[in-house]
């Protein structure tokens, strides 16, 4: 027996907590394409405001001025985002805070302690440097959380819905992570161009902590249809999308009452990938695809919300 | 430790007399605390506050907004009461509280205590916590306060007295239970080796209580504890309470009632019967539909099943009508009235200047007393007599005159002491007693309850929220020491 209540929160803690480390890695990856690649095809930070989906709002602040300050500013350490790193941690940790009882009391203090750290080391003007150290900071802290969870807590329905969360965000986040890559559309036939090419998935792949163990499973040159079809499809590394799903299908099936929408929304998004050929999806084509695999996520989450959460 | 040049001088101390020895039931301690080294005693202290903190005892004050849990000041040195003199007061908290039940039911019903004129009319008009809604109700057993915590103090002369009751949502009670948790895990020899009576039982009184309430014949009654929410100061405690009884934690919005006036809470796996409430939101809050529209924290149409009797809430809402200041002078009559008894234990002297004798003492020493408004609380609106000046009391004089139902007076109290430790050395500060009273089929009473202790030289202020710390209050029965002893040894 749990009270919708608790579940909820549980399940925001869980959205909350990998939204801030997903902004994290969006926000290296940029850094990091930024700095690889020739000014005329770097990709700027204009990107990262539309794939965060507050471009309203920052227009409205800053106008049309998608400077890197002011970008990263807006994405990490700004109150007045409701999706900023600093918005999604105190979150993350408010969600939690009346379910801390029914947690091993570790993973309150770490929350607390990660939400505080952070605080401090985001605010005021960051250089690049300091500024890949607090995201470092925070990726492994959260990193630190998920630890926790799995090695010190029974796999209870607390347990379910805090990874429901998790992995629900999680897959969002690759979509997004995608998304950034899909957005810079590289002149397909410009043979010069071709090693840039390989770097930024890299880059990609990297910021998902996901080079060595493509390098492993998939064994080819790192290029864009491989790694695209690795962190949509592939089952075994726990950032593709596929793997999110596989999860969810496993929480969701343990969790009780009749109403099995959210199951039935995730078997069918993950038929929709298996069927899918992702490896020659580039450009416009990939970031319409990308963009319905979110919107069935979104639908996976209110199906989750109707059947176990308070009704509002 | 070296108590050579502790005095607490005019006041009672609670652990050491007038000549510099210890009380009966404060003997082991005093001779174990002397035996103690500064570092010994540093060393003690030190634990003491891991303890406390690891097991989470913890006020919390918002610094900001970090919501830090700032550790409640907790003191090693307990203060202690002997089992005999316990023993009697804690009959007369019992008869106290039968008394103040019987009391809250017939003035909801009907009122024969105001027909009979012993106490005025007056007394329920001018109640801010008497409500209308509960009127020709009476829930189960009759009961209202379930749960009481009454504050005792002791006087220079070393009576107990009642200095006032809490009907409504008293809190605290974690505190004694962790307090003695701490002090087991420090000085567990002296748990060995003195008769110290156990109080962990609370919780287990608390579900018993609380089941036998329960309006639906089941195995397994649903009993929940309602809380406004983390944000509340007392959340710890209701988070404490919830889990020591096994028992689910709910806030307003998990919980609705039904078109049959049922009341249900909602979880993962669909709606479950609610059929006790231990609520510790405000009357005014608990249900949107009979008192404040504008409640967050409540749920609406639970004044309707507490009436229709599908549930019960402890504690039932109106309990308070009993806990204000006018009432509280008049309990003595009300436990004559209901129980045909002398009162066991006493109410600080408390003049009514509605009575033109009492008025006319009250009038005549005006520098003496403390002069109370019956209905203002927090201190507001008093005139503290050796402290007043001469415009005041003459300002007094004609409030009273004008109005002399709403005033009551009482002698200023020498707040007894008990040993406390400030910086590394052991001085004097002024403590009061919480008890708490549990009131269902029997009548069941803490043993001994919550000590608090004002940690500023001279402060009477005991509120956690004032910076007031806490003790933990052993009982100790001398009686079987000395009926046990086999001789040699202490």
């Amino acid at each position: 027996m749990m009270l919708s209540r608790l579940a909820e929160q549980l399940y925001w803690h869980g959205r909350y907590i990998e939204r801030a480390e997903g902004l994290a890695r969006l926000i290296n990856v940029n850094a990091h394409l930024n700095l690889d690649l020739p000014d005329r095809i770097a990709p700027g930070w204009e990107t990262l405001v539309r794939i965060s989906g507050n471009a309203a709002l920052f227009t409205e602040l800053h106008g049309a001025d998608t400077s890197e300050r002011n970008v990263t500013r807006f994405l990490i350490a700004d109150e007045r985002n409701p999706d900023s790193i600093r918005s999604a941690l105190e979150l993350a940790r408010e969600n939690l805070r009346a379910a801390r009882d029914l947690l091993p009391r570790e993973v309150w203090e770490q929350m607390n302690r990660l939400y505080l750290d952070t605080r401090e080391r985001i605010n005021g003007t960051l250089s690049k440097r300091r500024r890949h150290e607090a995201l470092n900071e925070l990726i492994l802290g959260s990193q630190l959380i998920s630890g926790m969870l799995m090695g010190t807590m029974s796999h209870d329905h607390v347990y379910d819905f805090i990874l429901i969360g998790r992995h629900l965000e999680r897959a969002d986040v690759t979509t997004r992570i995608v998304d950034v890559r899909a957005d810079d559309l590289l002149p397909e036939d410009v043979e010069e161009l071709l090693p840039f090419e390989s770097i930024q998935w890299m880059s990609v792949l990297k910021s998902l902590t996901g080079y060595q163990m493509y390098r492993r499973h998939v064994r080819l040159r790192v290029n864009g249809p491989d790694v695209l079809k690795f962190l949509l499809t592939d089952r075994l590394f726990p950032r593709s999308v596929m793997y999110c799903l596989e999860t969810l299908e496993v929480f969701l099936a343990d969790l009780p009452g009749e109403d099995d929408g959210a199951l039935r929304s995730t078997l069918a998004l993950k038929r929709r990938l298996d069927h899918t050929r992702t490896a020659p999806l580039r450009g416009p084509a990939l970031a319409a695809f990308i963009d319905e695999v979110q919107i069935e996520l979104a639908d996976i989450g209110r199906q989750i919300a109707a059947t176990w959460f308070l009704e509002e | 430790m070296d108590f050579n040049d502790y005095r607490s001088g005019a006041f009672h101390d609670e652990l050491i007399t007038a000549s510099g020895r210890p009380r009966a039931a404060a003997r082991v301690l005093w001779k174990y605390l002397k035996s103690l080294d500064r570092d010994e005693l540093d060393e003690r202290k030190a634990a003491c506050e891991v303890a406390a903190l690891v097991a989470g005892i913890t006020f919390r004050v918002y610094f900001e907004d970090t919501g830090i849990d700032r550790a409640m000041p907790f003191d090693l040195i307990p203060r202690v009461i002997q089992k005999r003199e316990w023993d009697r007061v804690a009959a007369g908290l019992q008869q106290r509280v039968r008394a103040l039940n019987l009391f809250i039911d017939d003035l909801y019903n009907d009122q024969a205590i105001i027909h009979d004129g012993v106490v005025p009319a007056e007394l329920i008009h001018g109640s801010v916590n008497f409500r209308e809604q509960c009127r020709g109700f009476s829930p189960p057993l009759g009961i209202w306060a379930h749960v009481c915590g009454s504050d005792l103090v002791r006087d220079g002369d070393g009576t107990i007295y009642v200095l006032e009751d809490n009907l409504r949502i008293p809190s605290g009670v974690s505190y004694m239970l962790e307090n003695r948790q701490v002090m087991k895990k420090v000085f567990p020899e002296l748990f060995e080796n003195s008769r110290i009576q156990p109080v962990d039982e609370y919780a287990s009184q608390l579900f018993e209580m609380l089941a036998s309430l329960s309006p639906r014949l089941a195995e397994h009654p649903g009993v929940v504890v309602l809380t406004p929410g983390a944000y509340n100061s007392a959340y710890f405690e209701h988070a404490y309470l919830a889990q020591q009884m096994g028992v689910e934690l709910v806030e307003g919005r998990d919980l609705m009632v039904d078109d049959d006036d049922r009341v249900w809470m909602r979880t993962i796996g669909g709606l479950e019967p609610v059929d006790v409430i231990y609520r510790r939101i405000d009357d005014a809050f608990l249900d949107p539909e009979a008192f404040r529209p504008d409640s967050l924290l409540g749920v609406p149409g639970l004044m309707r099943a507490w009436r229709a009797g599908t549930v019960a809430l402890a504690n039932a809402p109106g309990a308070g009508v009993a806990d204000d200041k006018v009432v509280y002078s008049w309990v003595p009559e009300i436990i004559r009235y209901y129980t045909g008894e002398a009162p066991l234990i006493a109410n600080v002297p408390t003049f009514k200047c509605s009575d033109p004798d009492e008025r006319a003492h009250v009038l005549a020493h005006l520098e003496e007393l403390v002069v109370k408004p019956a209905n203002e609380s927090g201190g507001y609106g008093m005139l503290i007599g050796p402290r007043s000046t001469k415009k005041e009391r003459a300002e007094f004089k004609r409030l009273i005159e004008a109005d002399p139902r709403n005033y009551i007076a009482q002698p200023t109290l020498a707040l007894s002491t008990c040993p406390t430790m400030v910086d590394g050395a052991v001085e004097p500060r002024h403590i009061d007693l919480r008890p708490f009273v549990l009131s269902g089929r029997q009548t069941w009473v803490t043993t001994g309850g919550l000590t608090r202790v004002a940690m500023k030289s001279g402060s009477l202020v005991v509120n956690s929220s004032q910076g007031g710390g806490s003790k933990d209050t052993w009982i100790i029965d001398t009686d079987r020491d000395q009926s046990n002893r086999k001789g040699g040894g202490a």
